[in-house]
């Protein structure tokens, strides 16, 4: 009861919250130097027809006006259209999300198969050569700029190796699309090559993805682990007399996930940041690939559009990871 | 000066911190001494498109790029742009941040809480997409890549120092200090922010890191300083078109980027040890 008290608590926070974002957003999209209308219209445009086109557009009207404009469509479902293309741009978003939900979702499954076994054998061994090297690993992952790390894998196993394709999503016709995400899709339908083509494709940019986020996963599990196998019931299984993987593979480990758990939720949030950079360097036709395109040609509604989905994401998962950590140990409801 | 003295020793003592200290040394060391270091010091500003992407050798240590421009010399010159970005960007938000972070978790009023929830508005969204998009609309030049920074970096300070004055309060030389008449802006400054540097000095460690990799990201989107500036970022994304035959093009600004990032995180990481005992390492959060 008191959890669920608490979970409605962090909910009407959400609401401020994302208000308080998009007008942050807002005024910031607004103060620009530069007349997005006059970029729009053109150099050729005569003075009256890039204010024809301002009146519009609706940036004519004052600031609270628009704001409350904006805030109407977005009630609406409506982000307003793209400055360039004149497409809707809630409608883009929504036809790039599945993009960068595989490639987030694949990195997120690179970062748990790999990170936690990592983290637990780094505790076993501790001091050990291999523990030694899991950490200078680990400690790279949070120094090294994701976008040179893609750059370079691609140099090695594209460009050098020709192991895996450069960049880009898929060669030839993807799978009848049911989510959306190719290599999932593929598998549903049975279509076993499309998903190689699909799987390939998605290898580099998701280690890319990964690696920075497997870091962390490797070091709070290390950490959790080592925290629990000196707490008193570990020390009492060994007297028993449990076999040594028992004690730390089903006891320890379960016991050290509950912090692991928590990373996990907010290692989201941080790797579709990461699709920004990622999408870019590998092609990727995501969400992250349109705010970038978007930045390029100033599209000031697109980038609005892409800011205030990213905030929302990334509110939405921190609040699921509060709740759920409520759920999972009771003692930080205190 | 006692207590900064012992801090440098234990540091000598945990040999991968001292790692990371030198390498910030390094950076340093490199960033002032640029013009006397670089073996073509002009080269920031000269193009010789003779010697137009030439591997590295005896003459170009580390190659040369697109326009014949030793790379060696503009990665020199580039650790000063770093050093300026990082600095003044953590600076700032460690002049904005620790005030709000002080003032938010001293009193407990509306005001706080609209302090916290506006820096939790700032928390809400990746650090590098507002960057990005604040780095963007203000256009694509150095100063605005600092303001962009250091309007998303603040809130992490506000919110390491809030929760660190929430739990001073509850000390008892705290609360003596109240009832012995000091006034809050006395208990503030000569009592509550003293023990709170430890996690500040750390956090600007980690901090300086972290922002030299989102400038780093923001330079390869093409949003920090117009070229020739031998910005390093700018210099990974003006490679691609000539990948993979001019390999050192690319190579060797990341691998600057990644020793120097290394080397805060390095510091960062001891310094949490030697200062905050009570956090062990590896328990390290992101940001």
């Amino acid at each position: 009861m008191k959890q669920l008290v608490l979970a409605f608590k962090r909910l009407l926070w959400f609401i401020p919250t994302v208000v308080g974002l998009i007008v942050i957003v807002f005024i910031i999209s607004r103060i620009i130097p530069a007349d997005p209308v006059a970029l729009v219209a053109g150099e050729t445009a005569t003075p009256a027809q890039v204010e024809v086109l301002r009146a519009k557009l609706g940036l004519d009207k004052p600031l609270p006006i628009q704001l409350l404009k904006y805030f109407q469509g977005l009630l609406q479902g409506d982000m307003g259209r793209s400055l360039y293309t004149t497409r809707a741009i809630s409608a883009d978003l929504l036809h790039r999300l599945p993009a960068t939900i595989e490639l987030t979702l694949a990195a997120m499954l690179v970062t748990i198969v790999l990170g936690i076994p990592l983290g637990v054998i780094s505790a076993i061994r501790r001091n050990s050569w291999l523990d030694h090297v899991l950490r200078v690993i680990t400690v790279s992952g949070l120094a090294i700029a994701s976008f040179w790390l893609g750059i370079m894998l691609q140099l090695l196993f594209a460009m050098r190796l020709g192991a895996l394709p450069l960049a880009g999503r898929m060669a030839g016709f993807p799978p009848d699309d049911i989510t959306g995400m190719y290599t999932l899709d593929a598998l549903l339908t049975g279509e076993l090559g499309i998903f190689a083509v699909a799987a390939s494709h998605l290898t580099l940019p998701a280690l890319t993805l990964a690696f920075p986020a497997l870091a962390t996963v490797v070091r709070f599990t290390r950490a959790g682990v080592l925290d629990v196998a000196q707490s008193n019931f570990v020390l009492y299984e060994r007297a028993m007399g449990f076999p040594a993987p028992v004690i730390v593979w089903k006891y320890v480990l379960r016991n050290a996930l509950i912090s692991t758990v928590t990373q996990i939720g907010l290692l989201f949030g941080i790797l579709l940041a990461g699709t920004v950079v990622i999408e870019t360097v590998f092609d990727w036709p995501g969400i992250g690939n349109y705010a970038v395109n978007s930045i390029i040609m100033s599209d000031y509604n697109a980038i609005m559009g892409f800011t205030i989905w990213a905030g929302v994401i990334f509110i939405v998962v921190n609040l699921a990871v509060d709740i759920v950590q409520t759920f999972i140990d009771p003692r930080e409801t205190a | 000066m006692k207590t900064s003295l012992f801090v440098l020793r234990k540091l000598m003592e945990d040999r991968v911190a001292f790692l990371g200290l030198l390498l910030i040394l390094g950076l340093v060391f490199c960033a002032v001494f640029a013009p006397w270091l670089a073996t073509y010091p002009g080269d920031v500003w000269d193009l010789h498109p003779v010697n137009r992407l030439l591997p590295p050798d005896g003459q170009f240590l580390f190659g040369t790029d697109r326009m014949g421009s030793d790379i060696y010399s503009r990665i020199l010159f580039g650790a000063r742009i770093t050093i300026l970005v990082a600095v003044i960007a953590v600076g700032a938000s460690l002049i904005i941040g620790v005030p709000i972070g002080l003032v938010a978790g001293y009193y407990h009023n509306w005001f706080s809480d609209l302090l916290m929830r506006v820096s939790d508005i700032f928390l809400a969204v990746p650090q590098v997409v507002l960057a990005i998009a604040i780095a963007q609309t203000l256009g694509p030049s150095l100063p605005n890549v600092i303001l962009a920074l250091s309007v998303t970096y603040w809130p992490w300070f506000t919110r390491l120092v809030y929760a660190e004055t929430r739990s001073l309060q509850n000390e008892i030389f705290i609360e003596s200090s109240i009832a012995l008449g000091a006034s809050p802006w006395r208990v503030i400054v000569y009592h509550i922010l003293p023990n709170v540097s430890s996690p500040i000095i750390v956090r600007t460690s980690i901090g300086m890191g972290f922002t030299i990799l989102t400038a780093a990201t923001l330079g390869f989107l093409g949003l920090g300083a117009p070229p020739p500036t031998p910005e390093w970022g700018r210099m990974i994304s003006e490679s691609r078109e000539y990948l993979p035959q001019a390999w050192w093009y690319a190579a060797a600004p990341g691998m600057a980027i990644f020793l120097v990032v290394m080397g805060f995180n390095l510091l960062g990481d001891g310094l949490r040890d030697i200062l905050d005992p009570r956090i062990r390492r590896g328990q390290k959060d992101d940001g």
